[in-house]
């Protein structure tokens, strides 16, 4: 039945997960998906990288989320990422001001994949991070990660989270290549395999 | 040599009857595929081999991954959720009206989230250029749409029912007719995507995306049902169709909501 019941939690069962296929390409990515941090902000970076396969091929049909807390820490809860041309229905792209914090990137033919965002600031205990979120033909179910970036070395050794990594850390931790751009593959599967989390 | 049907029938019922094993032995429900679903060849080398760090929620309510980004009207116009309306002319094929509610794992409506769709057109075709497919494409069909869900978190599509469609996993490989949805929850951690199919379809038993869901409940929950009191009089079949989302929210009382 796929009229829930929702008189008890017995009956209020998940929905599953099923693959995006190769043709979400028409229907998810938008124009300017890559571009959240306001136009000529100086905070800026770019972050960057290729989503490969276990063979170490990049994947030209995959799909990848960001999202991201503010320089100040705090979540952005507005919304705007997908503002729609009320005339055509187009997409009308964001706004250029404000900060939604929300993206998503389609990988090119080469597996490459670039957003321009806001240096993420520190929530609670661990140090700052971008969330990631990879879908893909093949992947039956998405793939939920992180992207540290480095520079402050004493918040990147007090986390959570890169502790109990141990040796797997480095999948976690963009590189820097300098002004003000890093490079984050994801790797699904094999040697260097990334990190990936689940949340309970 | 070919992979036939055949073959992947036997890696399906080897997957299936491994699961019944694993529940009768004491192990939990699966609600969702494993990602390395051999019989879906596209997951054999896109899957991890090592297991996911889990990361209890409850411990920092201050992750960013439970506070999701908002969305609202600016997103979405009114007729985003009308696949028959956006050319100038009428699409071909049957109308058909699909709804349901987006509730969490406490049976509590997800309001004001975005919806989105994507799906062949009638002939089983996509408007994507990848999409090899000889089927006609339909000028009047592009096959995408959105909304947000209402105060009750319902949400409602009018579109085409979407064809079946031959996808070259192994030979005579057909999907059968879905529509594919990507949900956002209250939180990233209750991201979703999945498609939707629909009743009483003879090719069920064939598809190894279908049937990497490999416990029939959770696979039922996949198919929606026809419901004559969604059908519109003169214009559209209707179909109900409820989603779940998974995975831990902010609660609402540390939300103020």
């Amino acid at each position: 039945m796929t009229k829930i019941d929702t008189s008890g939690p017995e009956h209020v069962l998940p929905t599953p997960s099923q693959t995006v296929g190769p043709f979400y390409g028409y229907a998810l990515p938008f124009r300017g998906g890559e571009d959240i941090a306001p136009l000529g902000h100086p905070d800026t970076v770019t972050v960057h990288g290729y989503v490969l396969d276990g063979e170490g091929d990049p994947l030209p049909d995959a799909l990848v989320e960001l999202w991201g807390p503010r320089p100040d820490g705090t979540v952005p809860q507005v919304d705007g990422s997908l503002r729609r041309d009320p005339a055509t229905g187009a997409y009308l792209g964001r706004n250029g001001v404000e900060f939604t914090g929300w993206g998503r990137i389609q990988t090119d033919p080469n597996g490459h994949w670039y957003a321009r965002t806001l240096r993420p600031g520190a929530r609670g205990r661990g140090a700052p991070y971008l969330s990631v979120c990879v879908f893909a033909r093949g992947l039956l179910m998405h793939l939920f990660t992180r992207i540290y970036l480095p520079g402050d070395a004493a918040a990147l050794a007090g986390d959570p989270l890169l502790a109990r990594v141990g040796d797997r850390r480095d999948t976690l931790m963009a590189t820097d290549e300098g002004s003000g751009t890093y490079r984050f593959d994801i790797r699904l599967q094999g040697e260097g395999e990334t990190v990936f989390l689940e949340f309970q | 040599m070919a992979l036939t049907q055949q073959h992947i029938d036997q890696e399906i019922a080897a997957e299936h009857a491994a699961y019944e094993k694993r529940v009768a032995d004491g192990a939990p429900v699966e609600h969702h595929p494993r990602r390395d679903y051999t019989p879906y060849r596209s997951s054999v080398l896109r899957h991890p081999e090592q297991p996911p760090v889990s990361i209890d929620t409850s411990r920092d309510p201050e992750m960013v991954e439970l506070h999701s980004p908002a969305f609202g009207e600016r997103d979405i116009t009114g007729i985003d959720n009308d696949l028959t309306r956006q050319h100038t002319g009428e699409p071909v094929g049957e109308r058909i009206t699909v709804s349901g509610r987006l509730l969490d794992r406490a049976g509590r409506p997800v309001r004001g989230q975005l919806i989105e769709i994507w799906q062949a057109n009638s002939a089983g075709r996509y408007a994507h250029h990848r999409e090899q497919h000889d089927a006609p494409l339909d000028a009047n069909f592009t096959g995408v749409g959105r909304t947000l869900t209402d105060a009750e978190g319902r949400y409602h599509f009018t579109t085409i029912q979407p064809g079946p469609y031959p996808w070259r996993n192994h030979v005579n490989a057909w999907r059968p007719a879905h529509i594919h949805f990507s949900v956002f929850g209250a939180a990233f951690t209750q991201r979703l995507v999945t498609q939707m199919y629909f009743p009483n379809d003879p090719l069920f038993a064939y598809d190894p995306i279908l049937q990497s869901v490999t416990d029939d409940a959770a696979r039922q929950r996949l198919v929606a049902t026809y419901d004559h009191g969604l059908s519109v009089p003169e214009f559209s079949l209707g179909y109900h169709w409820d989603i779940v989302l998974d995975g831990p929210a902010a609660t609402w009382i540390e939300e103020g909501r």
